[in-house]
């Protein structure tokens, strides 16, 4: 201290006169030094200022994906059909887990591998900054991944369809792929109104991660909407029950349940066989996925014939009197040979439908000429898409009249040479249950009842038929295994002989029943086909018809349709509602 | 003297906003914060919410209800339709 002071001392006794160049050269250099600053000033806030703010928000500001999900699908009553719900998928980076050694171990635990399994994989994609170990995992089981805290394992959320109806209404509710887009069924038809669109909010994040700012640009996300079929899941698992029991039973090679609403044209059940089960991916693509009900088309054969009875007596060409001649059931029409069960003789137009005489109907089919038996049919929708929007809807074939001989009208009226989907046979019935009111169909529920296409036969030609298709369903009848105690039922068999390679084939069969209940104020319309049934008989009236009861009985039940000799307690207490929106 | 005194004033207006936008940037922050944790929260019940519905459509699959009606219950489908009068 002292040595400072005296040198200070030195310097100040002994003052040196500063030359003028070092003082020039420091000013110089501060100069030189400012001028820099200013200049890099200048540099970075004007000229490279977009550059630099775009680098920053790079680096900061994030766009974060604010997921839609997509929408569930239900069925009339709220019942979930197709579920989103939230996954986990677990993604690595190889290098950092590879060399975070103690970890490794304890996630190949916990993803159910063994440790030597894990740490081969993650050697052979090395070189890459992106692999999934595992997708689709339950968030729980994920979190406890992430709790290891391992060196680059990280989650993803992801959104996997589930579907609880599972097998039930499959082929109806369709699938979704991996990335959830719609593949089959309504989840193709309405893949958009599903999907809904992912929202996005900028944001600023800290070096943690946590967002600290919001950023005010926001596009909030659009979820799908929810949407509600028509079909009634308690129905559908009944039918679904039934046809599956009868097609294992008959040892056929499939078959199909449609259930209608008559009134408001809402189809409330729809079940196809085989099936699938859209929970497990590897059973898409096979032959179960297809929906007959919709994409399928086949000869109607009897089942039309009420249809052409209704039709002729509309157009005044016979009357509810009239008699027709079905002699010993041997009939020729050129080269036809149309040939009845047994000879019927005299039979009135509840006999023709009762008995299922084919004379009968070519009888009428030929009054009625080429041009009206086409028509007829055509009223009836048989040759017009029911427009579901379903993937893949058949429209049914039917020739133009021009082309049709007598021996093709005489076919045409049992309902051969024509091919119509149960959507569209389904309808044509559901018309003469709805007292001749033919209605557009839908497959999703309905808010309002849409006004119907057109008024097909007049009130009383329907009701007549509906009363005569009382009597196949008779003790005498056709098809008195259709029968459900209690109520009055309406319907009628067919059995169809398929088309092989050679010509029809007498030995493979389709057997069909269409019907109604209750038949004077029809609530349900319902069409079983079971095709080519193997054992224990193969008409209509044996194989088909059985299905159509035991649906129809546990519909009515379910609908709280009231039998035909039912008389309401006197207590308000109860009423046998008919609401079939009220859970039971 | 009187400039004096209006440059105080301003001095501590500015001090004053100045901690006040510090403040409620704090304030905005705890708050975002907050929002976040809520927004976790809805997510995670939700989360929760699909899986509830999941397992109740597991457990109310009419297979598996008809299962246990008929063999455990020993229970069957009405055969007549039967009007019950039935007092709330």
């Amino acid at each position: 201290m002292t040595r400072a002071r005296n040198n200070h001392r030195v310097e100040a006794a002994e003052p040196q006169p500063v030359s003028p160049w070092r003082a020039r050269v420091i000013l110089l250099g501060l100069g030189l030094g400012v001028f820099a600053l200013v200049g890099r000033a200048f540099e970075l806030q004007v000229r490279d200022r977009d550059f630099l703010e775009a680098e920053g928000a790079k680096r900061f500001e994030r766009t974060v994906q604010v997921p839609a999900g997509r929408a569930a699908i239900r069925d009339r009553r709220g019942e979930p059909l197709a579920l989103s719900a939230p996954v986990e998928s677990v993604w690595a980076v190889p290098e950092d887990l590879l060399a975070d050694t103690a970890s490794l171990p304890l996630v190949a635990r916990l993803l159910g591998q063994a440790p030597d399994e894990l740490r081969a994989f993650l050697q052979a994609r090395e070189s890459r900054r992106f692999v999934y170990l595992r997708r689709h995992m339950a968030p729980a089981d994920a979190r406890r991944v992430q709790a290891v805290n391992a060196e680059g394992v990280f989650l993803q959320r992801e959104y996997r369809r589930f579907y609880p109806a599972g097998e039930i209404a499959s082929q109806l509710v369709g699938v979704t792929n991996i990335d959830n887009r719609g593949q089959e069924g309504m989840e193709l038809a309405y893949d958009e109104w599903l999907q809904g669109t992912p929202g996005s909010r900028r944001v600023i994040r800290d070096r943690t991660g946590r967002v600290v700012e919001d950023l005010a640009e926001f596009t909030p996300p659009d979820p799908g909407e929810d949407l509600h079929l028509s079909i009634d899941l308690r129905l559908q698992y009944v039918a679904y029950r039934e046809l599956k029991d009868a097609v294992d039973r008959s040892g056929a090679r499939g078959g199909l349940v449609l259930l209608l609403d008559p009134r408001t044209g809402e189809v409330l059940a729809m079940a196809s066989q085989p099936g699938f089960n859209p929970n497990r991916r590897d059973e898409i693509g096979t032959a179960g996925v297809r929906n007959r009900v919709i994409t399928d088309t086949f000869e109607p054969g009897s089942t039309v014939k009420p249809l052409l009875i209704a039709q002729a007596m509309d157009a005044g060409i016979i009357d509810w009197r009239t008699q027709i001649d079905t002699g010993l059931g041997y009939y020729k029409v050129g080269r036809l040979q149309i040939r009845d069960f047994r000879g019927y003789g005299q039979l009135d137009l509840a006999g023709v439908l009762r008995k299922s005489s084919q004379v009968g109907a070519a009888k009428i089919g030929l009054q009625v000429g080429a041009e009206g038996v086409w028509s007829a049919y055509n009223d009836f929708g048989l040759a017009e898409t029911v427009g579901t929007g379903f993937p893949g809807e058949a429209s049914g074939v039917m020739r133009h009249f021009t082309e049709w001989g007598e021996i093709a009208t005489a076919t045409a009226s049992y309902g051969y040479g024509l091919a119509v989907t149960a959507l569209q046979l389904g309808r044509a019935y559901a018309s003469l249950a709805d007292d001749g009111r033919l209605r557009p169909l839908s497959l999703v529920k309905l808010d309002e009842v849409p006004p119907p296409l057109r008024q097909v036969v007049s009130v009383e030609n329907a009701q007549r038929v509906r009363h005569w298709l009382e009597g196949v369903v008779a003790p005498d009848g056709t098809a008195n295994r259709a029968a459900v105690p209690g109520y009055r039922v309406a319907g009628k068999t067919g059995t169809v002989r398929k088309v092989k390679a050679d010509g029809y084939d007498e030995n493979t069969h389709m057997a069909l029943f269409a019907g109604m209940l209750p038949a004077d104020n029809p609530q349900v319309v319902g069409l079983v086909v079971i095709d080519e049934p193997q054992h224990g008989g193969y008409y209509g009236g044996v194989v088909a018809a059985p299905v159509f009861a035991k649906v129809m009985k546990s519909a009515a039940r379910l609908l709280r349709i009231p039998p035909a000799d039912f008389q309401p307690p006197a207590s308000e207490a109860l009423t046998a509602s008919t609401d079939q929106s009220s859970p039971t | 003297m009187r400039r004096g005194w209006g440059t105080a004033v301003i001095a501590t207006l500015i001090a004053t906003t100045a901690i006040a936008v510090a403040v409620s940037k704090h304030r905005s922050r705890a708050l975002l914060d907050a929002q976040q944790e809520l927004s976790w929260e809805r997510d995670r019940l939700k989360t929760e919410w699909a899986q509830l519905q999941l397992e109740e459509a597991a457990l109310a699959a009419h297979g598996q209800v008809e299962r246990v009606a008929r063999e455990r219950l020993d229970m069957q489908e009405p055969d007549e339709f039967v009007a019950v009068e039935v007092t709330p």
